[in-house]
């Protein structure tokens, strides 16, 4: 994946600033406000954020699936292999999904029917999509679990979702979303309901089989750890918005964001017993109520005047990579001081 | 230990505490939006109960304004039918027996020449006082037992539980017609008995089940880990969250509880003469359908405005109180 | 006290001693005549001491068992066998009065901040309810400064003591939670996973929370967590458990730095690592298999199915919780208790 000279082509999925809302008893809930981003075939971009940042929301707008309403999609663009997703009739934008983009969900057990076996689960991909004979898709099901690492698949294809431990149920989501051979996969939080064991295991087998069938990749995630290990890029997303988006390797080693710049150092790390950790003061905004200017200024260390009038902008902060701070260059450069005095 | 639980560097303290109580006043939302949740949910203003919550959604709701409405009305009929109804309804004049609408009597006159219009009116009385007699009897029965079965588990929870299938097993009518044609009493009470011996199995089996949920919720956990006794996780932790669905289902079953009395009258094994009820006036007119139908349609037309009431009532305090049941 | 020093570990007595703690469920069939099948072997005979003012933290995977550790020692459960000593008397013994005296120093802060408040009282209600079921701990007319004292001591700000627990984000409804734990001043918190339902940014928040408090108020942790940096950061002592068992226990620099047991050693290697300079030259101990039930666990060590290092011995003889023979001489980190036939020090945590 990052072995550097990889030049990523066309992109397959190009995002333009999508707009979400969800309207609610309680006002208008601006989810997402103008995000955009690009994906790779091959690529692996991470959508880093909290819960309620908007990385959830941006995805399930690109997969379709948004609960409407109260959810409503009300602008942007979303260009999947060259045609707008938002253009398309129900019908079509039903076969994309499933077929040329799939997704992986947090909870496998929720995810899966808990009343059919896997192997008819799996089966009737194939079934519906292809139109196989039940015999031959059952076949194939088999063979999707041999692939996904599920020990004696062939004795278990007929058991249940239940009948399975939480890792080997995930690498059954995983085998669904790859069943049709998508061009697109979008996992959100796929191992953080798991085990650490098991989760290295479960982002081994994505990572390989990404990489078997050059596949973009969305992972979206608040785990810092995860991110590190698996993207080439990584979107932060802060309050519906992309605050920062950087090559991984450079945004670890300087963030140009101060909200970026804090979850990195209020991590308690393995290496070392800490004393105080950094805590990024208050709590994410509600997002019926987004603070103006930078949404981030109320808990922001660097705030100034402008940072309570004027949204910042996203900034080029270098090549490939992009911040929207007013003083990005500060928080690049010297803001490591400026974060130890607040600390 | 210290004296006070306010150490003197607690207050303005530079960390993450004393900046949350800065910021406390913009409520938050950490929830995933994933769940289908919409984000930015969380009410920020003054503080809401979960009765007020519903409140506030009932009153908006024009399905509950106009079955509260009709309900208010018709309990105060109930109470003082000479508001509305100046007659008597044991009077009769059988000269005038069947005959239709005349001045004075809008809805006419019965095969024994009584007013239909005042016989409609005192029907209310019955109907209200079982059903309400019926319900409150049955939730309290029901909630009693089927909340202990569902708080102590184990042999209650079996014997309560075998109990109330047997009760569930009985055919309703089958039950009536046998249980209810021994007794000679008039009064309403054989009839609210008999309503609540068989409609408590109902509402014992919610009950159970809802306080089986709220049983296994951490803060009922908290409270046990402080020290706290039966008594007091069951009254301050268990029923107050388990609560809802016992009323919705109860609200509910007032409606057909009524409608229940009213076959059993019809089919003569409920109220009896004098008592004034809908179902004996329709059982009667149901004779004459053809020459005086009016006999039948305003008595019958009543009841089921009153059970729709109720039965609509129970839907909009259902999607108020309980939104996930929707 | 100096982080990782085995000298500084305070007073000899301690508070809480617990011998040989066994927790079985029992599996059962049958309606009406419940006939026992088997049992769910959750937590299978541990031991640990916690001294005051320290930390000790407990890790392990789900189904490890350390939940139901945090309950019995807090009495949501009765210990099958055992003994919990609280001040050298057997608490899992006590009932009635002696119980609930010994329950007030004893507290527990819960996991999830959603479903471990009452949604049906105000912040008030919730806090002060353990002088309600304590009330010599504080006069009635003493309750409500005491719970806006207790509002501040964790963040918050007292004129909240009305509101309703939904009216708080999770981070503040933790807080919440801990002042409830703080009320009777206890001497010891368990606490059970107290941030892994929290935002990133807002567990750091709590994690300093609960180290001030500690300070403050000379409180004994048991932290039971599964993220492991979060355990390093606040635990000075740290036990590793596995499928009912510890398999190993140390200081945070012993267990972290200096793992001998392969399952320890997996464990840590597996945990993402912050730092993507770090993925390219890590090794990765990649486990197979899932971790059995423990209504069957493996005979021997029960770690012998998924070790790489696993033996005919392994099957045979159950390792005993010591310090390995080959590290018995040595005053080095590795001299620490690791339940492992063939025990050997490796190194699995890149150097921060």
């Amino acid at each position: 994946m990052t072995n550097g000279g990889v030049r990523h082509g066309e992109p397959l999925l190009d995002v333009r600033d999508l707009r979400v809302e969800f309207r609610t008893r309680d006002g208008v809930a601006r989810a997402v406000n103008g995000v955009s981003y690009t994906v790779a075939a091959g690529q692996t971009l991470a959508v880093l954020g909290e819960s309620g940042s908007g990385k959830s929301v941006t995805a399930q707008a690109v997969m379709g699936i948004l609960d409407s309403p109260p959810g409503f999609v009300t602008g942007g663009e979303i260009l999947f292999q060259g045609r707008d997703l938002l253009k398309l009739g129900k019908e079509e934008r039903r076969k994309v999904r499933g077929a040329r983009m799939a997704m992986i969900f947090q909870d496998a057990l929720s995810s899966l029917n808990p009343v059919l076996t896997v192997g008819a689960q799996l089966g009737e991909m194939f079934e519906v999509h292809e139109g196989m004979s039940r015999k031959k898709a059952r076949g194939r099901a088999v063979e999707l679990m041999e692939r996904v690492g599920i020990p004696a698949a062939r004795e278990r294809v007929g058991d249940y979702p239940h009948q399975f431990s939480g890792g080997m149920r995930q690498r059954i989501m995983i085998a669904m979303a790859l069943a049709l051979r998508p061009d697109l996969i979008i996992a959100d939080e796929p191992t953080t309901a798991l085990d650490v064991t098991v989760q290295a295991q479960v982002m081994d087998l994505l990572a390989e089989l990404q990489r078997e069938f050059t596949m973009g990749l969305i992972l979206i995630t608040h785990d810092l750890g995860v991110v590190a290990d698996v993207a080439d890029t990584i979107a932060v997303m802060y309050a519906g918005r992309i605050v920062e988006t950087a090559p991984v390797h450079q945004l670890y080693k300087a963030p140009a964001h101060p909200y970026t710049r804090g979850l990195l150092e209020s991590i308690p790390r393995l290496g070392h017993k800490g004393r105080e950790l950094y805590a990024i003061k208050g709590l994410p905004p509600n997002l019926t109520a987004i603070p103006p200017g930078c949404a981030f200024h109320p808990r922001c260390p660097l705030a100034r005047d402008i940072c309570r009038t004027d949204p910042p902008p996203l900034y080029e902060a270098g090549p490939d990579r992009a911040s929207a701070c007013h003083f990005w260059r500060e928080t690049l450069d010297g803001g490591k001081e400026i974060f130890d005095g607040a600390r | 230990m210290p004296e006070s639980y306010v150490p003197k560097e607690a207050i303005g303290h530079g960390d993450g505490g004393t900046a949350a109580l800065a910021m406390g006043e913009a409520e938050s939302l950490e929830r995933a939006p994933a769940a289908g949740r919409p984000p930015g949910g969380e009410p920020t203003g003054k503080p809401r109960s979960l009765w007020s919550d519903a409140w506030h959604d009932l009153r908006r709701n024009p399905v509950f304004v106009v079955s509260a409405l009709v309900i208010v009305f018709l309990v105060v009929i109930a109470i003082w039918p000479q508001l509305i109804a100046t007659g008597n309804p044991y009077r009769a004049d059988l000269a005038k027996a069947q005959e239709g609408a005349a001045p004075g009597h809008p809805f006419g006159y019965d095969t024994q020449g009584r007013d239909v219009y005042t016989r409609v009116v005192y029907g209310a009385r019955a109907s209200i006082t079982v059903g309400t007699c019926a319900t409150a009897g049955a939730a309290l029965l029901g909630s009693l037992l089927g909340g202990l079965a569902g708080f102590f588990g184990g042999w209650w929870d079996t014997l309560l539980s075998r109990l109330a299938d047997i009760f569930f097993g009985i055919p309703v009518l089958l039950g009536g017609l046998v249980f209810l044609s021994v007794v000679t009493s008039t009064t309403v009470w054989p009839v609210v008995g008999f309503i609540v011996l068989l409609g408590w199995p109902q509402i014992g089996r919610i009950a159970r089940g809802s306080v089986v949920t709220a049983k296994q919720n951490d803060y009922v956990q908290a409270a046990r880990a402080l020290g706290a006794g039966n008594g007091r996780m069951l009254l301050r932790h268990i029923a107050p969250n388990a609560v809802a669905p016992v009323i919705v289902v109860a609200t509910i079953a007032l409606g057909t509880y009524i409608a229940l009395e009213a076959t059993l009258s019809y089919l003569g094994a409920g109220l009896k003469p004098p008592t004034v009820s809908w179902g004996i006036d329709i059982s009667t007119a149901s004779t004459y359908i053809r020459n005086a139908p009016h006999m039948l349609l305003w008595p019958a037309g009543a009841l089921s405005i009153t059970v729709l009431a109720f039965i609509m009532l129970g839907d909009a305090v259902r999607d108020a109180l309980d939104p996930k049941l929707r | 006290m100096a982080p990782g020093d085995p000298a500084s570990v305070p007073a000899p007595e301690p508070l809480l001693e617990v011998r040989d703690l066994v927790k079985h469920f029992p599996l059962t069939q049958g309606v009406l005549f419940k006939k026992q099948v088997g049992a769910v072997k959750a937590v299978d005979g541990i031991s640990f001491d916690l001294h005051r003012g320290e930390t000790l933290g407990i890790v392990g995977e789900s189904g490890c068992g350390k939940s139901t550790v945090a309950r019995m020692l807090v009495g949501l459960e009765r210990p099958t066998a055992g003994q919990i000593r609280y001040r050298g008397q057997d608490i899992t013994r006590l009932s009635g009065r002696a119980l609930k005296a010994v329950r007030r120093n004893i507290q527990m802060v819960f996991q999830d901040p959603y479903t471990s408040l009452n949604p049906r009282m105000t912040v008030g209600d919730i806090i002060g309810e353990p002088y309600e079921i304590h009330p010599e701990v504080a006069p009635r007319g003493d309750r409500r400064r005491k719970v806006q004292e207790l509002l501040e001591v964790v963040g918050l700000n007292p004129e909240f003591i009305n509101r309703y627990p939904h009216q708080f984000s999770g981070g503040q409804r933790q807080r919440i939670g801990i002042a409830r734990g703080l009320a009777l001043r206890p001497e010891i918190i368990v606490a059970d996973e107290p941030v892994s339902a929290l935002d990133v940014s807002v567990q750091a928040q709590v994690v300093n929370l609960l180290a001030r408090l500690q300070s403050d108020f000379d409180i004994s942790y048991v932290f039971i967590a599964h993220d492991l940096s979060v355990v390093r950061h606040i635990s000075d002592r740290v036990a590793v458990m596995y499928l009912g068992r510890i398999a190993e226990t140390g200081t945070g620099e012993q267990i972290y730095d200096h793992p001998t047991h392969p399952y320890t050693q997996a464990l840590l290697s597996a945990v993402p690592v912050p730092d993507p300079e770090a993925r390219e030259h890590r090794e990765r101990i990649l486990l197979t298999g899932d971790v059995p039930s423990p209504a069957h666990p493996p005979s021997g060590c029960r770690f012998r199915t998924r070790c790489w290092k696993a033996q005919e011995l392994c099957a045979q003889v159950e390792p005993p919780l010591e310090v390995p023979t080959e590290f018995r001489e040595s005053t080095g980190p590795a001299h620490h208790p690791s339940a492992c036939h063939f025990a050997e020090e490796r190194r699995v945590v890149p150097d921060a």
